[in-house]
Formats: structure tokens, sequence, C-alpha cells
């Protein structure tokens, strides 16, 4: 217990104790102090706040005398792939206000939607109708928010989970500490997730699949929930790529039986099997797809309601109304605490599901 | 749709599934198989127990029965044989009275035919003797009666008096 403890220090400040840092920014005042100005504030903070970011902000705020902006934030590492690798610290980008040359070419940080775009020495961005910049954007492989999250939990799930396996070996197969709490989720996944779905037989190869993405989307949920602010799983690049795996992983390993079921349906007249093919070829990427976006769709929008409720109390700004929507954003804190838990749980049964499919015995 | 395409970003999913994938494989290797495999373990071991538990129990009742078995069996045994050593014994005895008893007979009877025989022997000794007794007796009278003629005259006379023609 002691050691990993000591591990995960000694990751919190790979992450971000050397880079540790606070800038001060001096920013203009922005039109920001006219009528309705508060709305717009809160719905750009919500918008940034759902996208990722280059930097991990931990807070920020504007000195009202000096019109500075303070940023308590990690600077994290940028790196660009435009003819050749571009590496730089995220802090250089100034949050959009500076211009960054690497090897010979500039770079420009769009606060609005956190992209990096080519510029030029001046740092000049053309602008569509939708105010989104129309210059050419690098290969982005930067080590974002959303990713340094991806490596924490990573780095977290890998030291529980091989603690708990060594307090397996060390007590001959009782856990110890918090493995107590994780040991029967592990068992609950297996016992109710797997086997009733896979098959008693089939259902080892899949484990590791169906435990790891279930821990990996709670755990992130659970971040998201922090004040930390990160929006992990309810990033669509995200799902996208956990719901790929469970695609390629039912697909490369479906059974003749899966594929005769799609393409040539046993049973039915010759007609209706012609008619059957495209739609069951039609399932086999909406079910992945539906995968993806139920779990993108029901992070965003938890996060969005919830920092809309907590934006109501800035706007309402009065002891009723303020405390109203702090009770509301209180709560549906709570069901997104549940809703984290839920939607971890659903995409690993559903994923156990489709594996079942794949692999499902011709018995009927 | 455009939305959602504009804001996927490739580097997240880039890195998302690189390290995605390599925690798959290393959490297999460093922590699900051995935490599955020593649940399993652990599991086949209770159920072990529990069976071998279930055996001892079943054993034990056996056994019980199997001792209440033979000491019935033993206790029979014990009936049997006491109840034979009692028959001998009431045999043993039994010979011995009859034995007994008849040896007693056969003696009483040889007593009782030596003392017949004795009895008879010395009767007819008496017999003997007294027929000689007599004879002498009568010798000595008749020759006391038969010394003078007359005597013997009337001793024919009676005689002859006594035998009468019919």
């Amino acid at each position: 217990m002691k050691q990993s403890k000591f591990l995960l220090s000694i990751v919190f400040s790979l992450i971000f104790g050397l880079s540790t840092f606070a800038s001060s920014i001096k920013v203009s005042e922005k039109e920001k102090k006219q009528e309705g100005g508060i709305k717009i504030e809160i719905k750009d903070y919500i918008t940034h706040h759902l996208k990722d970011s280059h930097s991990y902000s931990i807070t920020s705020w504007t000195n009202k005398d000096t019109g500075k902006k303070t940023y308590i934030e990690f600077p994290l590492p940028v790196i660009l792939y435009d003819e050749g690798f571009h590496f730089f610290m995220s802090s250089a980008l100034k949050h959009g206000k500076s211009v960054v040359e690497s090897n010979g070419k500039f770079y420009k940080l769009n606060y609005d939607n956190s992209k990096i775009y080519k510029t030029n020495k001046q740092g000049d961005l053309e602008y569509d109708e939708n105010n989104y910049p129309i210059n050419e954007t690098p290969l982005d492989f930067s080590i974002t928010k959303n990713i340094a999250t991806i490596i924490l939990v990573a780095l977290l799930m890998f030291m529980l989970f091989t603690g708990l396996a060594k307090s397996f070996a060390l007590n001959k197969g009782i856990s110890k500490g918090i493995g107590r709490f994780f040991e029967p989720i592990i068992l609950y996944i297996r016992d109710e997730i797997a086997i009733p779905n896979i098959g008693e037989k089939k259902y080892k190869k899949y484990m590791s699949f169906l435990l790891t993405i279930f821990f990996f989307i709670w755990f992130l949920n659970m971040l998201g929930l922090t004040p930390l602010g990160v929006n992990v799983t309810g990033n669509i690049a995200v799902t996208f790529s956990l719901a790929l795996i469970t695609f390629l992983i039912t697909n490369f390993t479906a059974n003749r039986s899966y594929w005769g079921h799609i393409f040539w349906m046993p049973g039915v007249p010759v007609l209706i099997k012609v008619v059957l093919a495209p739609i069951e070829l039609l399932g086999v990427f909406i079910k992945p797809f539906s995968l993806l976006i139920r779990l993108y769709a029901n992070i965003q929008a938890g996060h969005i309601v919830l920092y809309s409720l907590i934006g109501l109390m800035f706007i309402f700004n009065n002891m009723v109304g303020s405390s109203l929507s702090f009770v509301l954003a209180f709560f549906i804190s709570i069901i997104e605490i549940l809703v984290a838990l839920l939607q971890a749980y659903i995409f690993t049964m559903l994923s156990a599901l489709y594996f079942g499919f794949a692999v499902a015995e011709e018995d009927h | 749709m455009e939305k959602l395409l504009s804001e996927f970003s490739i580097g997240l999913f880039f890195w998302q599934t690189v390290i995605f994938v390599l925690l798959i494989f290393l959490l297999k290797k460093y922590a699900w198989k051995p935490i599955l495999d020593a649940v399993n373990e652990r599991e086949e071991g209770i159920k072990n127990a529990l069976l071998s538990a279930e055996k001892a129990k079943e054993e034990m009742v056996s056994l019980k029965s199997d001792n209440e078995a033979t000491l019935k069996k033993a206790r029979a045994e014990r009936d049997l044989l006491l109840k034979e050593a009692r028959e001998m014994k009431q045999q043993l005895i039994d010979d011995a009275k009859d034995k007994a008893k008849s040896e007693a007979n056969k003696i009483i009877n040889q007593a009782q035919e030596a003392i017949q025989n004795e009895k008879n022997a010395a009767i007819s000794d008496l017999k003997n003797q007294l027929a000689s007794l007599s004879v002498e007796i009568a010798e000595k009278v008749l020759k006391e009666k038969l010394s003078d003629d007359k005597t013997q005259m009337d001793l024919v006379k009676n005689l002859v008096k006594e035998v009468t023609l019919k």
C-alpha cells in the first residue's frame, strides 16, 4: 500500500509537478460588460469546457482593477506533425495570445475551439462566417488535457489492479484493502456480464477487454465530475476509439454462424434472405455506432446540464434563485455519479452482448 | 454531424487508442490474469473443501453405521456364545446326572442281583441241609420206633389200613 502511494506521488509529480507554474497573461477587457454579457460568458465557458484543451487548467480569474487574467494550470507538451514533428510546451501558446515559432513554421491557438492553426509570423488568422479560422491545421498529436487524463487513469488502473493482483498472490486468494471494494465488481462483470452474455466456454478471452473498458469508462466518467473539469468520455474521438475496438474484436472473433446469420439468414425464404442481408450488414456497424453515440451523448449532456445549472447561480445572482440552482446542481451531480457507473455498465454489457452474438453456437 | 466531425481530434483518437490497447494488454498480463486465476483457484478451493467436507460427513455417517453394525454383531455373537455356554453347561450337568443315575441304577441292580443270588444260594443250601437233616431225623426216629417187632407190625398194619382198595 505504501509503495503504491509512493508510486502515485511520482506519477503526479511527473505529469504535473515538474511543469507546474502559474502564468499571468494580460488580457484586454472584452466587451463582456454589456447587457447579457454574463450569459455569453457562461455559454463560452461551457462550450470551452466541453472541448479538449492544450493545457491542464485548474482555475483562472481576472483581476478587475488591472484586467489581468491569471491562470493556474499545468502546461502540456504540444506535438504537431507538419512536414516533420514540432514539439513545444503549451505554455508558449499563451491561450492563443502569441504565435509560436517551431522549425521555421508559425502556429497559433484559436482559443474558441482549442485548435492550433498554421499562421504567419504576425499570427494572422482568417475567419469564416461562423467565426472559425480557415487557416490550415497541422496534424495535432499533442498530449492534451484529455490525453493527460487518460494517461493518468491508465496509470491509476495499472497500479490499482496490479496491486490487487499482488495482494491476491500474497494472501492466497484473499483481497485486502481497496481490493475488497473492487473484487466484487470484477466478479460481477465476470458472473453477471461476461458469462451470461458470452457463455461459460468462451467468456475468458474477452474478460481482459471487458474489465479494462468498464473501469476505464467508469473512472473517466467519475473524473469528469471532479472539479478537474475534464470531459474525456464526452468526447467523440474517445468514444469512437472505444467503440471501434469493440467493433474490431466482435468482427475478428466472430464465427461462421455469425456471418451466416448476417449474409444468409438461415430458416427464412430466399427473397427475405436477400432483403435481410443489407439490413443485417448495416446492423454490424450500427451496433458499435450506438455505443459511441450513447456514451458521448450521455456524458456530454450531463456536463452541459450540470454546468448550466452552476451557471444559473451567477445569472440569478440572488438568494432564492441561486440556492435553488445550487440544490438542483447538487442533485444532478448525484444523478451524474449514477450515470457515470451506469454508462460504464451499459457499454460493457452491450460489448459483451455483441461478443456473445459473434461467438454464439448454432444450436437453435 | 458536421460539428461532431469538426470536433473530432485525430490526435486524441490516436493516443486514446494506443494507450487503451496498451492498457488492455498490460492489465491482462499483470492484473486480470493473476486476479481471475486467483479468484478461480479460490473458488475451486472452496468448492473442493465443501465437497471433501461433505464426503467426510458421509464417511463419518457410514463409519458410524458400520460401527453400530459391528457392535450389534458383536453383541449378538456374545449372546449366542453365552447361550451356547449355558446350554452346554446344562447338558453337561444333565449328562452327568444321567450317567450318575444310570451308574447308580446299575450298581443297585447288580447289588440286588447279587443279593438275590446269595438268597437263592442260601435258600437252596438251607433246603439241602433241611432235607438231609430231616432224613437223619427220620432215620433216627425210624430207628427208634422200629426197634421192636410190635411197633413194626403196628406200622405195617396202619399203613395197610391206610391203603384201601378202591
